[in-house]
């Protein structure tokens, strides 16, 4: 009976570390996620302010990471990811999923519209800086201030 | 002993007159005030409201129209909750019947057309700075933007805060209202820059940390703390912070809220953007010339990784 007991105590404290692991390997998946769209974007970035030559191979790929991480990261942030590992997500995220979720689809939309319309540098001048508005829109709400 | 008494008491009464007069509202002398029956100019004042950020706190929120200064937005503090009043035309509601002296005293002075003294979460330890002209053209700007309807709910804050009074020996501790003195051995562009962020951007109203009395750390001014909202780390812009930025680097990230590595700015830094990228590029540039020459200053250590 008590050796019942220390098995399903260590049980408990061995999935809970499990489930804590889990939950830091989801935060650090989706910070990666976050990075890779920064680096995307930064290419695109230089050549809008014209650092950097256009290149639309270069554009088109990052416009194809937009889209695709829009798709995976609203499966990133499930209950229970609230806080550790240095996360700067807001609490808002889970308590208004639905506009969190809508906003990462409109981004992904956004991105995919783009990738059909941008075919040279004056569509790339028009269309890219509406894309990536989206990116301070979405951190207003729901990412914290960091250094 | 009979005669100690008597004394020490007189002495307690004049030391509370003392008190209470040293706290009391101050309001703006004539001399002060000189410029402010001008007619404003609509235009600047609304480069005035841009780049004083007003639209930050006083629009009403759950809405995108940054011209509808409803108020009601809580701020969440250590010292209790602000309720944002609302600024819009209104005439009981907002601050229609207000004159332009009601503002500059509200703005310089933080006192209310009551007399009563206004809560520093309404930054007028930077808006003391601002120029008599800049206020009176703000006036004008906003009694062109709508009516709003609705009084906004008090503050709720802790004892002894909620206290206003108390406001007043803040103020004799941290409230400087000398104006700017242009700096002639610097530019034009970073004078300008200087009274943009110092006078009415109140950039480091936020960079800077604050002593338990809610106080900015002088000494570490723009070498910033933890977010007054808990919502993360305000970073230091100093040099110790930007060092290896540029001045388009900074004028970049105020127009469109990139950061050289094309991160994002989140929580309230993103509606900083906002105002920020409605000012003339000019003005911009004039406040990265006048960020990017912060000395660097090391800020308060982070708290430990969690």
């Amino acid at each position: 009976m008590i050796r019942g007991m220390f098995v399903a105590a260590a049980l408990v404290v061995g999935l809970s570390s499990v489930a804590a692991l889990a939950q830091n390997a989801t935060i650090a998946e989706r910070q990666q996620l976050m990075k890779g769209l920064s680096q995307a974007g930064r290419a695109p970035g230089a050549m809008l302010k014209g650092e950097q030559a256009f290149d639309l191979a270069a554009v088109q790929t990052s416009l194809k990471t937009f889209a695709d991480t829009a798709k995976k990261a609203p499966t990133l942030f499930p209950v229970g990811t609230e806080t550790g590992n240095e996360t700067a997500a807001l609490p808002k995220i889970w308590s208004d999923k639905a506009d969190f979720d809508a906003k990462w689809a409109k981004f992904g939309a956004d991105a995919e519209a783009a990738q059909a319309s941008i075919k040279d540098e004056a569509t790339f001048k028009a269309n890219f800086p509406g894309v990536v508005r989206a990116c301070g829109g979405c951190h207003e709400s729901y990412r914290a201030k960091k250094n | 002993m009979k005669r100690f008494f008597p004394d020490f008491f007189l002495l307690l009464m004049a030391g509370l007159v003392a008190v209470w007069w040293l706290t009391r509202p101050a309001t703006l002398t004539a001399t002060e005030a000189v410029g402010l029956d001008h007619t404003g100019d609509i235009s600047n004042g609304g480069i005035v409201f841009n780049a004083g950020g007003c639209a930050s706190c006083h629009m009403t929120p759950g809405q995108t129209d940054r011209k509808k200064m409803g108020g009601g937005l809580a701020l969440k503090t250590d010292f209790g909750t602000f309720i944002v009043p609302n600024i819009s035309s209104h005439r009981t509601d907002g601050i229609g019947a207000w004159s332009a002296m009601d503002l500059a005293n509200a703005m310089q002075r933080g006192v209310s057309p009551k007399g009563e003294h206004y809560y520093p979460a309404f930054p007028y330890t930077t808006y003391a700075h601002a120029s008599i002209d800049d206020i009176r053209d703000l006036m004008a700007y906003l009694r062109t933007l709508p009516a709003v309807e609705g009084k906004t709910a008090g503050h709720d804050l802790k004892f002894p805060f909620s206290m206003r009074r108390f406001v007043g020996v803040w103020k004799a501790l941290f409230l400087n209202t000398s104006p700017i003195v242009e700096n002639p051995a610097e530019s034009e562009a970073w004078n300008r820059g200087r009274y943009l962020s110092d006078a009415l951007g109140h950039c480091a109203e936020c960079h800077s940390p604050r002593n338990l009395l809610g106080g900015i750390v002088q000494a570490q001014r723009y070498a910033g703390g933890p977010d007054a909202e808990g919502r993360g780390w305000v970073p230091n812009i100093t040099a110790k912070g930007l060092g290896s930025w540029s001045k388009a680097d900074v004028a970049e990230l105020l127009a469109s809220g990139f950061t050289p590595d094309f991160d994002s700015v989140g929580s309230s830094m993103a509606d900083v953007v906002k105002n920020m990228a409605a000012l003339p590029k000019s003005d911009r540039d004039a406040m990265a010339e006048y960020l990017k020459s912060l000395p660097a200053v090391d800020g308060p250590p982070k708290p430990a990784k969690k």
